[in-house]
């Protein structure tokens, strides 16, 4: 199934769900963006940024394909500068401030085990055009795995104080994980009509992948959290993401229709 | 040195059949670690298809002194190089 | 001393047949140390030169410039990167060089002290000063010291982006709205004069030129790097419908040089010993940055200690058996 072939019906499922596949990319991409000049030292400001060029260019082509799927002419750009935060769809847990460097790494393994389940099964969604960007996605997304897990067992077993600030941006951030695997009527819709893959076995395969490498950087998981965060997908956020596209979004807003 | 890094070369292969060559240093504290900074820093615009990583301090080398003893010899073994050998006119493939 | 008199004399001579120096060869002390001076200078200015432009990575205006724009600054990362890398070969640690820039004992180019105002800046940033750093990179790539040479020749390479990067934003600008318009000649304004200083004080005020290139560290003076600079620039300027802040400048057939007036180089000196419009937010951000890493710093080689004991471990209870 490709552009063409698609399925009239499908369209606003479809196109809700570039919207949070891309919303994610861009939101991290931008927060990542915010360490380059700030890195612990100077080969991790290099690695952060590359991780933020990755995650600029997943949203790029995925909110290209949103706005090919919506079929109104909106562009990656009208889509990533011209909404307001109701209209954004991505996962709270991206738009939370960069913190310490122990956040980042924290959100980072934890999105980036998503990520790599999640492109890899949608490299199998019968959507050509989404199953292609999942496939280049992959690659990237398992060199952030990587990154993030090899640091997540160094400041999870370094010293006290990076324990310490490790377990903190797990107790902070182990709430915001259950949105990512979050099932709706859009998702349910997609999942039938095999575009979109099954949350509850991503979810498990997650878990697993999570748990070990946790235990081996010697953090635990907050156990029975009273609340797991929600909204995101719907357009309800945290106050933060007001801000970022505020920044953002500024020259778009402060010199409409110009040309940059 | 507060907070000094280990440092460790970087040497990169830009294609399989070609040799790695030394493009520099990093610091960082283990092999893995130093191997992820080398694909950061030296691999953002390929081609790289293989980095290697060693420890500085395990590098040992040849000094400037060593010049003579060490490299000068070479010159005097002609019989080292195909053109010290003579074959007559005409004579292929050899 | 005679000894040290003829390795000077045949040093001098490698220079002279246009040999590189390698970092285990017999070198003047001097030359060593200004090498470290140099290089290490050159280092710092692309790390301080990350902030300003840094600044603008968050609102780019579009998801190309700002993904241009974020590999550019890291692209300034990776630069000092490799021009530290090259400067430890001269027997230096780096975390040693970084420490002089904190505490405020090193320099770097004055032009990183001026702040970037609006997203012309960024634009005019690109084609202006890495349009100097490129002309002073040109002639470094040929240096007579090895490592510093080989990191010039990688650095020039990656460079090629960033002044297309600048001049394409500034192309776009001087097509837009008056308002662009505007912008961009503000920012033209207000970097043409500290782009002139990165060249360095005239020749007659340099005291450091004879020597450099008398050992090919430098090849070109800083007048002769600067004029060349100017006459390629003002036409791109002009070319832009744009103007130069400069009423003396003129166009001088004979020599076929752009010709300025005068340069205020009490500005330059003021900017260069600390007080620029940015000298304190940029070592501050710096500053700040190096703090808040030492605890990531110390985890890893914590970490790393952790691993070797462990691997040693098994070892150990073999022998005990």
């Amino acid at each position: 199934m490709n552009l063409e072939t698609l399925d009239t019906a499908i369209r606003p499922a479809l196109f809700e769900y570039l919207l949070r596949l891309g919303d994610d990319a861009l939101i991290l991409g931008h927060r990542l963006s915010e360490w380059c000049g700030h890195g612990p030292y100077l080969e991790e400001d290099i690695a952060l940024a590359n991780l933020a060029l990755d995650c600029l260019g997943h949203a790029e082509a995925l909110l290209t394909l949103a706005g090919q799927v919506e079929g109104e002419g909106r562009t990656a750009d009208d889509l990533a500068f011209l909404r307001d935060a109701y209209e954004f769809r991505n996962a709270q847990m991206v738009e939370l401030p960069r913190g310490d460097f122990a956040f980042t790494i924290v959100r980072q393994f934890l999105f980036a085990t998503y990520a790599c389940l999640l492109y890899e099964a949608l490299q199998q969604s019968v959507f050509e055009p989404l199953a292609g960007i999942a496939a280049k996605a992959l690659k990237e997304m398992r060199y952030h795995l990587r990154h993030s897990r090899e640091w997540i067992r160094c400041l999870g077993d370094g010293t006290e104080e990076s324990h310490r600030r490790t377990q903190n941006a797990l107790d902070e951030l182990w709430m915001y994980t259950g949105e990512l695997f979050e099932v709706d009527d859009t998702l349910q819709t997609l999942t039938q009509a095999h575009i979109a893959p099954d949350m509850t076995a991503l979810y498990s395969a997650w878990n697993a992948q999570v748990m070990t490498t946790l235990q081996e950087a010697t953090l635990t998981v907050p156990e029975n959290p009273p609340y797991m965060a929600t909204g995101g997908r719907r357009g309800h956020h945290t106050e933060h993401l007001g801000y970022l596209l505020a920044e953002m979004q500024f020259l778009q807003r402060a010199y409409p229709g110009a040309k940059w | 040195m507060e907070n000094g890094l280990r440092l460790w070369e970087v040497f990169v292969q830009s294609r399989t059949g070609k040799p790695h060559e030394h493009v520099g240093s990093v610091r960082a504290s283990h092999a893995e670690m130093a191997l992820q900074h080398a694909r950061d820093v030296y691999a953002r615009r390929g081609p790289v298809v293989s980095i290697w990583v060693v420890p500085t301090e395990a590098i040992y080398a040849t000094q400037p002194g060593d010049e003579g003893p060490f490299f000068d010899p070479a010159d005097t073994k002609p019989y080292r190089h195909p053109l010290f050998y003579k074959v007559p006119h005409g004579v292929k493939n050899i | 001393m005679g000894n040290e008199a003829k390795l000077l004399e045949t040093f001098q001579k490698r220079i002279n047949a246009g040999e590189k120096i390698e970092p285990r060869d017999w070198m003047p002390e001097r030359y060593r140390r200004q090498l470290i001076r140099m290089m290490s200078q050159h280092a710092h200015s692309e790390i301080v030169g990350m902030l300003p432009e840094g600044n603008w990575i968050t609102r780019a205006p579009n998801l190309r410039r700002k993904m241009a724009l974020l590999a550019k600054v890291q692209d300034e990362a990776g630069h000092g990167l490799y021009l530290y890398s090259a400067t430890e070969t001269l027997g230096v640690d780096r975390y040693q060089l970084i420490q002089d820039l904190l505490e405020g004992r090193a320099k770097y180019s004055n032009i990183f002290n001026y702040p970037t105002l609006t997203w012309a800046d960024v634009g005019v940033i690109g084609w202006f000063v890495d349009g100097a750093a490129i002309v002073n990179q040109t002639m470094l790539a040929k240096t007579s010291y090895g490592p510093y040479a080989r990191a010039m020749i990688r650095i020039c390479k990656e460079e090629a982006f960033h002044k297309r990067q600048g001049y394409e934003i500034c192309v776009t600008l001087a097509r837009g709205t008056p308002e662009q318009r505007r912008m961009l000649q503000d920012a033209i304004n207000r970097w043409w004069w500290p782009t002139l200083m990165m060249f360095g004080p005239p020749d007659d005020q340099s005291p450091n030129s004879a020597e450099l290139l008398r050992w090919k560290v430098k090849r070109k003076t800083n007048d002769e790097l600067r004029q060349h600079f100017i006459n390629i620039t003002v036409p791109q300027v002009l070319a832009l419908g744009m103007t130069i802040p400069d009423p003396e400048l003129r166009y001088d057939e004979k020599t076929g040089n752009w010709l300025i007036g005068p340069i205020d180089w009490d500005e330059f000196w003021r900017v260069i010993r600390g007080h620029g419009p940015c000298n304190r937010e940029r070592l501050r951000a710096r500053r700040k940055a190096h703090e808040e890493g030492a605890w990531v710093r110390e985890a890893v080689q914590a970490y790393a200690r952790k691993r070797q004991q462990r691997a040693a471990q098994p070892v150990a209870a073999i022998s005990q058996e």
